[in-house]
């Protein structure tokens, strides 16, 4: 396996791209300059650093460490769950939802991955567990923040609907279980356009990565498959867990609907 | 009979009882609670206080059961099916009373948009009739519909009533409330309740 290695200053000229975008942003006044910025640092920063972690983690392969290194990113994930949300749970609910979920979804198929497909000696081994969980945590954030928005905007929206088949005698899962279906199919489509439009229309990640990094198409094509199936079932446990979580924490055991729960984004 | 002890929800504090069969019209400038202490019954929100029928706690059962015997009715009832038949557990069983109450026998497949306001109204009302609950809380049932349809959806209540349905009504309608009503709480602001005995 061999692939073509760069340095830092490779990167100083692909780099001028985002400052294009910069360029452009103050042409065309779209005031995204200073978002664009702050964005492209995060990146280059947190990439940077992450480099160095793994490196660290991939020397060290600590039970430890990795269990510390999983939970910091399943905490950052569920806190971007909720910084997506227009309509949030309240406190720490948001949080505790997000981070359970993910650690539900996430944590459930990628050990699933470890201990019978990948099956790393030892089988915590970071340099599988972390990017399996990376890749799979992002994708199953995306479906999880989707389908609290959709069932939170839904809820404010159809409040009359769900009012009213409560009001006639129906339970809380009955009242709301148009709302649930919406937000579950939201919470699955980015995974199933995904599925749909890979290798047409886009080449993944985890395949690119290996391609470049020498390996054969044909083997880059497995992982990737891996991957996509890994994601789907993520998405899917985690945005039933998230949507059904959502649902329960917005009605009471008298089955009503609790919108006052919800704080709109300040 | 309905009993209700010292029910409190936001500036609301109220008690009273309701017969069986008895119809009790609120009445009050909009805004001072009337939906409020309806929704309250019906124990949509939350509130404090006892609320008892036929002496069984409203706590002594799940919530969907205690609202099959006391139903609210909204103003504006909302809709989470497509056509008007999916509303309806036995839409054969709700068809003469949808027809009673001026809507075509073949509304069924019709989509909700197509109806007019007052036709949703009827609608709503139709749908909550079907429970044959205990007692109503109708929340301006007839403010969309013109003078011939509310006396239709008057004579029906009374038919209820005639068999021991209770009624909690609220209207802008004097002349309604004269004529449905045996007692008339005027609600004034903070939630303040006047009984007027006709």
């Amino acid at each position: 396996m061999t692939y073509i290695q760069l340095s830092y200053g490779d990167l100083v000229l692909p780099a001028l791209l985002v400052v294009m975008d910069g360029v452009l942003s103050i042409v065309l006044r779209l005031r995204l300059e200073r978002q664009l910025a702050i964005a492209a640092v995060r990146m280059v920063v947190q990439l940077v650093l992450v480099g160095y972690l793994l490196t660290f983690l991939f020397a060290a392969v600590s039970p430890l460490w990795t269990a510390l290194a999983a939970c910091i990113m399943v905490l950052f994930a569920s806190r971007e769950i909720v910084a997506r949300q227009k309509r949030r749970l309240p406190g720490i609910s948001a949080y505790g939802l997000g981070a359970g979920c993910m650690l539900l979804a996430a944590g459930t198929v990628t050990m699933f991955a470890l201990l019978t497909e990948l099956r790393p000696d030892p089988w915590y081994h970071p340099r599988y567990a972390l990017t399996l969980l990376g890749v799979i945590l992002g994708n199953t954030m995306t479906g999880i923040s989707l389908g609290l928005d959709v069932l939170t905007n839904s809820l404010v929206r159809e409040r009359a609907a769900v009012e009213a088949c409560l009001a006639l005698g129906g339970t809380r899962y009955q009242a709301m279980l148009p709302v649930v279906r919406d937000a579950l199919r939201s919470g699955f489509m980015p995974i199933i356009n995904s599925m749909a439009a890979v290798g047409l229309v886009s080449l993944p990640g985890t395949m690119t990565g290996q391609i470049l990094a020498g390996v054969e198409p044909v083997d880059a094509v497995k992982y990737q498959l891996l991957i996509m199936f890994l994601i789907a079932g993520g998405t899917g446990l985690g945005t039933l867990a998230a949507v059904l979580g959502g649902a329960r924490l917005l009605t009471d055991h008298r089955h009503r609907l609790r919108l006052d729960r919800i704080a709109a984004q300040g | 009979m309905l009993s209700v002890s010292g029910l409190k929800r936001l500036h609301l504090s109220v008690s009273f009882d309701l017969q069986d069969g008895e119809c009790v019209v609120l009445q009050g400038p909009s805004g001072v609670g009337k939906t409020l202490l309806l929704r309250a019954l019906a124990d949509l929100d939350p509130n404090e206080g006892a609320v008892k029928l036929d002496g069984t706690s409203r706590e002594a059962m799940p919530a969907p059961a205690w609202r099959r015997q006391v139903t609210y009715l909204a103003a504006e009832p909302g809709w989470w099916s497509d056509t008007v038949q999916d509303h309806f557990s036995a839409w054969d069983d709700a068809l003469p009373l949808v027809t009673r109450l001026g809507l075509p026998d073949d509304c069924g497949p019709w989509p909700i948009p197509r109806l007019s306001t007052g036709e949703r109204q009827r609608l709503g009302l139709a749908r909550a009739l079907m429970l044959r609950s205990r007692v109503l809380l109708l929340d301006e049932p007839t403010s969309a519909l013109d003078p011939a349809s509310a006396a239709v959806v008057e004579a029906l209540i009374s038919e209820r009533m005639s068999n021991g349905t209770s009624v909690i009504w609220t209207t802008h309608d004097d002349a309604q409330a004269r004529r449905v009503a045996s007692r008339i709480f005027a609600m004034g602001q903070g939630g303040c309740i006047r009984e007027n005995r006709l």
